[in-house]
């Protein structure tokens, strides 16, 4: 579509454009504490990133063959390198040298999701790149092209990792069901209430994605003509508020999680007993 | 209580200025528009700023309280201790045209660059008709007063003057985000946004969500939404190849 025509502007028609900006030569006047929310930001994505790292290149402590607790960062376990029970699809790929983390499969997805997530990229763009480092507050770079080119164009692909997100969702999902069938049977202990939160928080999570905001409705003019597409939409809405919050929420619950069961399976602690 | 409030103004025009101390009496219930208004009134005459409402309507009085962009007809005084010095400067990513005040025509220079509402050709005035369901997502944008304070703290023109010819601003792909999620409108804005309104230099940082002062959720409810609309159009090839297999006019 064509813009309107637009009268030529000189610098004498334009004041704008020969005038200056006020001469105020401070980075910010902000007298607020405002970089202890980007300090605390880059703590805590560092914090998850160390611990991620270490446990999915671990090998040890991530499946508890009496109760079948699986930590999420082996799940899917696709190789010969898995332990006994811990391959809960088969073993399709023979062994893996260890420099590959065993959850090959689904944890470039997992990172790219969270990568490429709206509410993480404003959390890195503040914490870490300082761009800006808080509102009013000059960031360091002197040139800035945002998303328009190469690395940062790739943040477009943000949908396809939320389509991956939602299929190891459901693969979370299934490793906390079979986690009720332990070696003895049919059980309910506190491993499966873990699982069982931390898989509900991840749905909420990736449910509430903007891009799911954006495929399940968000993209129509007309949401009287999709009821139920308009109703899905209000839905996500609604959780799409939170999705800051269930951003580092999820973050806890997967480490937790993970800790659990690393805890439980090498006899650390013992698994709490409800039912069998 | 009335008490006297440690008050620094930026005072100057483009030329040269500089931060200024004075001594302002407040009272309570008062709000910096009231403390600008007395110092105007007994000490500085030709203090210049731009006012209106008072009211937080109109969106004139726009400037920084210690740093941060506000409506100086909104922000309390109460929000600050009696033994602070409250910085009142004009806002930062105009031009200044004396003191207070801003030249803030780069927005309507943006603003005529947006090409305007597009009915259908067949519709004449008066025949519109559209569920409130439909319109009530663009009906969040037009709670905006041009108050500007989302173009001001935005650090793509705010630290980079060399983005201004290329960036439209929050608050205007917002406006484009409104006419593209309009029921009537049949123009299909998202390229432009993209290629000729600069959406690809916002990065989410979420400042115009956090200073606009009628809460509209700019960077949730219009900007991602519009990042999400570009990306249908020219990022992603499943709706490419599913607009060709279908013959869909860009989805």
């Amino acid at each position: 579509m064509a813009s309107p025509p637009q009268t030529p502007q000189t610098p004498t028609d334009n004041p704008a454009a020969t005038r200056s900006r006020a001469s105020i030569t401070a980075r910010t006047l902000r007298t607020d504490r405002w970089w202890v929310p980007p300090l605390l930001t880059t703590l805590g994505l560092a914090a998850f990133v160390i611990y991620a790292t270490v446990r999915s290149f671990m090998r040890t402590g991530y499946y508890d063959a009496e109760q079948h607790y699986l930590t999420p960062f082996y799940s899917p376990c696709l190789s010969d390198s898995c332990v006994a029970g811990s391959a809960h699809f088969g073993t399709p790929i023979g062994e893996l040298p260890g420099f590959i983390p065993l959850a090959f499969l689904s944890l470039p997805f997992l990172l790219g999701f969270r990568l490429t997530c709206y509410y993480y990229r404003k959390a890195y763009y503040r914490s870490i790149w300082f761009s800006p480092p808080a509102c009013a507050v000059a960031e360091p770079h002197a040139k800035y092209t945002g998303e328009t080119r190469l690395p940062l164009i790739v943040q477009n692909a943000h949908r396809y990792f939320f389509y991956a997100a939602f299929v190891i969702a459901l693969i979370n999902t299934y490793d906390a069901i079979l986690a009720f069938g332990g070696e003895n049977g049919v059980g309910f202990g506190l491993g499966n209430v873990v699982l069982l939160v931390n898989v509900v928080l991840l749905w909420a999570y990736t449910l509430s994605c903007h891009s799911c905001r954006h495929v399940t409705g968000g993209r129509m003019k007309h949401f009287s003509k999709n009821p139920v597409r308009y109703w899905i939409w209000t839905q996500v809405s609604r959780l799409n508020v939170r999705h800051m919050q269930f951003a580092w929420i999820t973050l806890a619950t997967l480490a937790l999680t993970d800790l659990y069961v690393w805890l439980v399976s090498t006899d650390v602690i013992t698994d709490l007993r409800f039912i069998n | 209580m009335g008490y006297q409030a440690k008050l620094r103004v930026w005072r100057g025009d483009d030329g040269s200025g500089d931060l200024q101390d004075f001594t302002v009496e407040a009272n309570e219930g008062e709000v910096v528009l009231d403390l600008i208004h007395r110092l105007q009134a007994t000490q500085v005459p030709d203090l210049a700023v731009r006012w209106n409402c008072k009211a937080g309507k109109c969106g004139s009085c726009s400037a920084e309280v210690n740093g941060r962009p506000r409506l100086l007809c909104m922000t309390r005084m109460s929000i600050f201790s009696e033994d602070e010095t409250i910085t009142v400067t004009p806002m930062r990513t105009f031009p200044v045209i004396r003191d207070l005040v801003t030249d803030v025509s780069y927005n309507y220079t943006k603003a005529r660059e947006i090409p305007s509402f597009t009915p259908p050709e067949d519709l004449k005035p008066g025949e519109y008709r559209m569920q409130q369901v439909d319109v009530q997502r663009s009906q969040e944008f037009r709670k905006c007063i041009e108050c500007f304070l989302c173009q001001d703290t935005c650090h793509v023109i705010r630290d980079h003057e060399e983005n201004k010819t290329a960036f439209a601003g929050p608050r205007y792909l917002m406006r484009i985000a409104e006419l593209e999620m309009h029921p009537l409108d049949v123009a299909d804005r998202r390229n432009e946004a993209q290629t000729d309104h600069g959406l690809g230099y916002c990065n989410i940082t979420k400042c115009c969500t956090e200073v606009c002062p009628e809460n509209i959720h700019i960077t949730d409810n219009a900007l991602i939404p519009m990042k999400e609309r570009v990306a249908d159009r020219r990022y992603d090839p499943i709706v490419w190849l599913g607009n060709k297999l279908f013959r869909r006019n860009g989805g």
